[in-house]
């Protein structure tokens, strides 16, 4: 501020609002929670006056650098092993982006405080911005990178794509069901103050390592933007926590946010970062080790558990049990070799692993090759068509895993697979905490209290569902992941483009038929059933090929 | 004196920088080309940024979206369904915002008015320019203008804000969150005004502006109609309502046929700066606005009973924002140095209100000359 300081000019704007006598806002997205004991404050004076130049002076910064990459000829050093998984990050994170933006109405709907609806409707431009600035990004990798394949159809395929599906939880979750459950704790109480320091900083910093200077340029320009709306979510946070009547909610809507944000997040970001990557240097961070200081330390540490002492039970058994699948139950590699399984039905490349790239993960995460480390070397093995089939179809040992029906990322620690039979119909779950998000927090009733405005799990929640029976060469044209010779695959398990006789095309699909494991599982009998639940748990999954 | 120990320098680790060849066109393969977004067909040859960056960023059921939404509402489904307004529309993604806002157009425009203002206000200041204000025209600041903001800044929280969350296409929702953010920055530019001249050696009234538009009789329509706005769900409804019918006969009224034409007269040079930034908000948001009533209006299937639905809330509207209108006339009234009626002011309105219907394919509603 130039003319007036800042709390004056605050002080100003806030006699904008004013209290109606004739109509009241529509109140149009309800909430559960209450705040008629809420104290009102706003943490954020922002001033419209101040935030358009201060936008504007790290868009030039930003864009400065986009002129500078393509002068410079960055792509001569960016690895494509890192740049085929933005293909799919990229595809998705527009999208939660400008949801975010569509949160904050429900947020303004459902929070008595006009102090902080200021801030509120500035983080709504800031989401719009983040979200065309990411488009934009991704417009100038299709432009400028070797293999535009999939950056050309990159929000049709996000549409109706697997994995685009999980990442839409990251978005859809925003902006649907109770307002603060949406708008306040999932958004930003977990996802923008957790997890976007993994998105936004940690995963940067993996693209730099890898030619890549772009993708920080434009997402810590984006994250500069993050800390105003943590204050957002963080002030509302205290409101609700002035009423006990929404103790129970909280604690409810942490639980389901911290654990939906690890299962989404740790497994696309995880995978991104440790097999995009081409620096295997032993000093690196690994994801685990980014996680411990940007999740547990300064989220979890320094955010959570000072929360404790205004009364708030912090979920500290999820924390530990998502650091411990990501540390003991190796969840990120996991999750890898799924997308790796899976690679006929992506729209990026996957590169093999090599030795070098073995000897890391196993310095790193001791006892990684010997649950990964054949399959991987099946993979390379497999990597060329004529010979074999997709390795989904070959038997390599690896068991393709059923879906969670509530974080829909596949139930990869077989051992804590949960199977109910839920609204008539039988679903598997990756752990007890996703099973309990389906059956007791996204229903009408709480703990015997009544929670109308929560939302519900809808869609065709197995993406296999909706392939079930039909042959894979059908799918692929179907989903659209078929280059301009209307023949050659958009996937492919590995980075050689020089010849196309090692590039897989729609004929080399012919004759693999393609099963929904969820379909399969509801047509058994209920022996047959449980049977397959002890063998589905007790699967290793190794392959001993 | 010993020397101190000199630590052991440490090995500095660093990623390895390796030339991989990875630039668009060092080899040909299939779709080694394909360098556009494929999935929409551009409005024209080429796509535009805007449309680079905007369209399908937000799936649909309609267009791509197969596994439909995954989360529903408590007592409905997800997603942005089409029955939270009555308009009808064949295709929704169609509508392109004229103004092709995406992030870059949004912080440069708002940036360049927020300059052009400060610059303004600084140079008054320097001038003194303030001095020459009448008691009159420093009351009518105070009251009138300070009412306004209200307007604006309740627009900009519960109208345009609220609309975006609602409404079905990323392209409605970008455009519509720059209208809000246009209405959050005219608002407190305005209220930025207020204090500048509270703190001038002007006689003004800071707080004048709360006592009007609570209970001041020129303001108390308009602030129903606001109030009114705020408490309509259907977001199709209230941005017609909004920008349609309230702006041109009720906010270009006060803006450009009351503020903009008596302020110099009155030897005030800074109102119409801050003002006219407002009204040029409003020239580009009716913009978007008039392309996105044209398309409803000129739909195949449903054109005709979108053309009966906006009489009808034409019905409702058009009465409440005529009311707020006439209920400002008094104000025309208390400048020192009135240069315009309010009949020929409100006569400008309601033409360029009629105007504006012509351009969407609407009649006048009967109820603007009674």
């Amino acid at each position: 501020m130039s003319r007036q300081s800042l709390t004056k000019a605050h002080a100003k704007i806030s006699e904008l609002t004013w209290e109606p006598t004739f109509a009241t806002p529509a109140t149009r997205f309800g909430t559960d929670y209450t705040f008629e004991k809420a104290p009102k404050k706003d943490p954020l004076k922002q001033i419209m006056r101040s935030y358009f130049p201060m936008e504007e002076e790290k868009d030039n910064r930003v864009f400065g650098a986009m002129d500078g990459a393509i002068r410079g000829n960055m792509f001569r050093q960016v690895q494509q092993r890192w740049l085929e998984w933005q293909k799919l990050f990229l595809s998705i994170i527009p999208f939660p982006e400008i949801s975010a933006a569509r949160a904050m109405p429900m947020a303004i709907d459902a929070v008595p405080n006009p102090e902080i609806h200021n801030g509120l409707a500035v983080q709504m431009i800031d989401e719009v911005r983040h979200s065309t600035i990411q488009m934009n990004l991704k417009k100038l990798y299709m432009n400028n990178y070797i293999d535009p394949a999939g950056f050309d159809m990159t929000e049709k395929a996000f549409a109706n794509n697997y994995a685009g599906t999980i990442g839409r939880q990251f978005g859809e979750g925003f902006i649907t069901g109770d307002a603060i459950t949406a708008s306040n704790i999932y958004l930003t109480v977990v996802a923008e103050t957790a997890f976007t320091n993994t998105l936004f900083v940690a995963m940067p910093d993996e693209a730099a390592a890898n030619g890549d200077y772009l993708l920080p340029t434009v997402f810590h320009s984006v994250q500069s933007d993050e800390s105003r709306h943590i204050s957002n979510g963080y002030s509302i946070l205290l409101m609700a926590l002035a009423d006990e009547r929404n103790r129970p909610l909280l604690e409810r809507d942490l639980r389901y946010a911290w654990w939906n944000n690890h299962c989404v997040v740790d497994a696309a970001i995880g995978t991104f970062i440790e097999y995009g990557t081409k620096d295997r240097r032993k000093d690196r961070e690994s994801y685990a080790e980014m996680w411990r200081r940007w999740i547990y330390d300064d989220y979890y540490r320094s955010y959570l558990l000072p929360l404790e002492k205004y009364g708030l039970v912090i979920p500290h058994d999820l924390v530990e049990e998502a650091w411990n699948r990501i540390t003991n139950k190796f969840y990120v590699h996991e999750t890898a070799r799924f997308f790796a399984t899976g690679w006929l039905a992506n729209y990026w490349r996957i590169d093999p692993m090599t030795d070098t790239d073995f000897e890391w993960f196993e310095d790193k995460y001791p006892g990684w090759y010997s649950r990964f480390g054949k399959w991987w070397e099946a993979y390379n093995r497999l990597r060329y068509p004529g010979k074999n089939k997709p390795i989904a179809f070959e038997d390599v040992g690896y068991e393709y895993p059923h879906r969670c029906w509530t974080c829909m990322v596949p139930c990869m620690i077989r051992e804590d697979m949960v199977m109910e039979k839920v609204d008539g119909q039988w679903r598997t779950y990756c752990s007890e905490t996703c099973a309990w998000t389906d059956i007791k927090a996204f229903r009408p009733e709480y703990e015997g209290r009544d929670t109308p405005n929560m939302g519900r799990l809808t869609g065709h929640r197995e993406w296999e569902t909706l392939h079930h029976n039909k042959d894979y060469s059908e799918i692929i044209q179907d989903l659209g992941y078929v280059r301009d010779d209307g023949k050659t695959l958009i996937p492919q398990p590995h980075l050689e483009l020089d010849d196309p006789k090692k590039l897989w095309t729609v004929d080399d699909m012919k004759g693999n038929v393609f099963m929904s494991p969820n379909i399969l599982l509801n047509e058994m009998t209920d022996d047959e059933r449980a049977a397959w639940a002890t063998a589905y748990r007790a699967n290793d999954n190794i392959c001993r090929v | 004196m010993a020397d101190s120990p000199v630590a052991a320098p440490t090995k500095r680790s660093f990623p390895r920088v390796e030339f991989t060849d990875s630039e668009a066109g060092a080899l040909e393969f299939p779709s080694s080309k394909s360098r556009t977004y494929n999935y929409f067909k551009p409005a024209k040859l080429r796509a535009t940024v805007y449309e680079d960056v905007t369209v399908d960023v937000q799936p649909d059921p309609d267009r791509y979206l197969t596994q439909g939404w995954i989360y529903g509402f408590g007592d409905g489904p997800g997603g942005y369904p089409h029955d939270w307004t009555a308009a009808k529309s064949s295709n929704w993604h169609q509508f392109l915002d004229p103004n092709e806002e995406w992030e870059q157009t949004i912080f440069r425009n708002n940036a360049a008015v927020v300059r052009q203002i400060n610059l303004c206000l600084e140079n008054a200041k320097r001038a003194n320019a303030y001095d020459h204000w009448n008691a009159p025209w420093s009351k009518f600041v105070a009251q009138n203008l300070g009412a306004w903001m209200h307007a604006e800044n309740g627009l900009a929280l519960h109208v345009f804000t609220s609309i975006q969350r609602s409404c079905p296409s990323n392209m409605i929702n970008n455009a519509v969150a720059v209208n809000a953010a246009h209405k959050m920055r005219f608002a407190q530019e305005l209220a930025l005004f207020n204090l500048d001249l509270s703190e001038s050696h002007l006689e003004f009234d800071g707080s004048a502006h709360k006592e009007a538009w609570q209970n001041g009789s020129e303001w108390q329509p308009t602030r129903k109609v606001v109030e009114e706005l705020t408490a309509t769900g259907d977001w199709c409804e209230l941005l017609f309502a909004t920008n349609v019918v309230f702006e041109q006969l009720v906010g270009q009224l006060f803006r450009s046929e009351l503020m903009m034409q008596v302020s110099a007269r009155n030897g005030d040079y800074i109102t119409p700066t801050i003002v006219g930034a407002g009204e040029n908000d409003y020239n580009r948001d009716s913009s978007y606005t008039r392309v996105l009533f044209q398309l409803l209006v000129q739909d195949e299937k449903f054109g005709a009973s979108n053309k009966e639905l906006f009489g009808t809330w034409m019905t409702k509207w058009v009465p409440r924002c005529l009311d707020a209108a006439n209920a400002m006339q008094p104000i025309w009234s208390q400048p020192a140095d009135k240069v315009r009626t309010y009949a020929e002011s409100f006569q400008s309105a309601k033409e360029k209100f009629t105007q504006m219907l012509e351009e969407i394919g609407l009649d006048a509603p009967k109820e603007l000359n009674q």
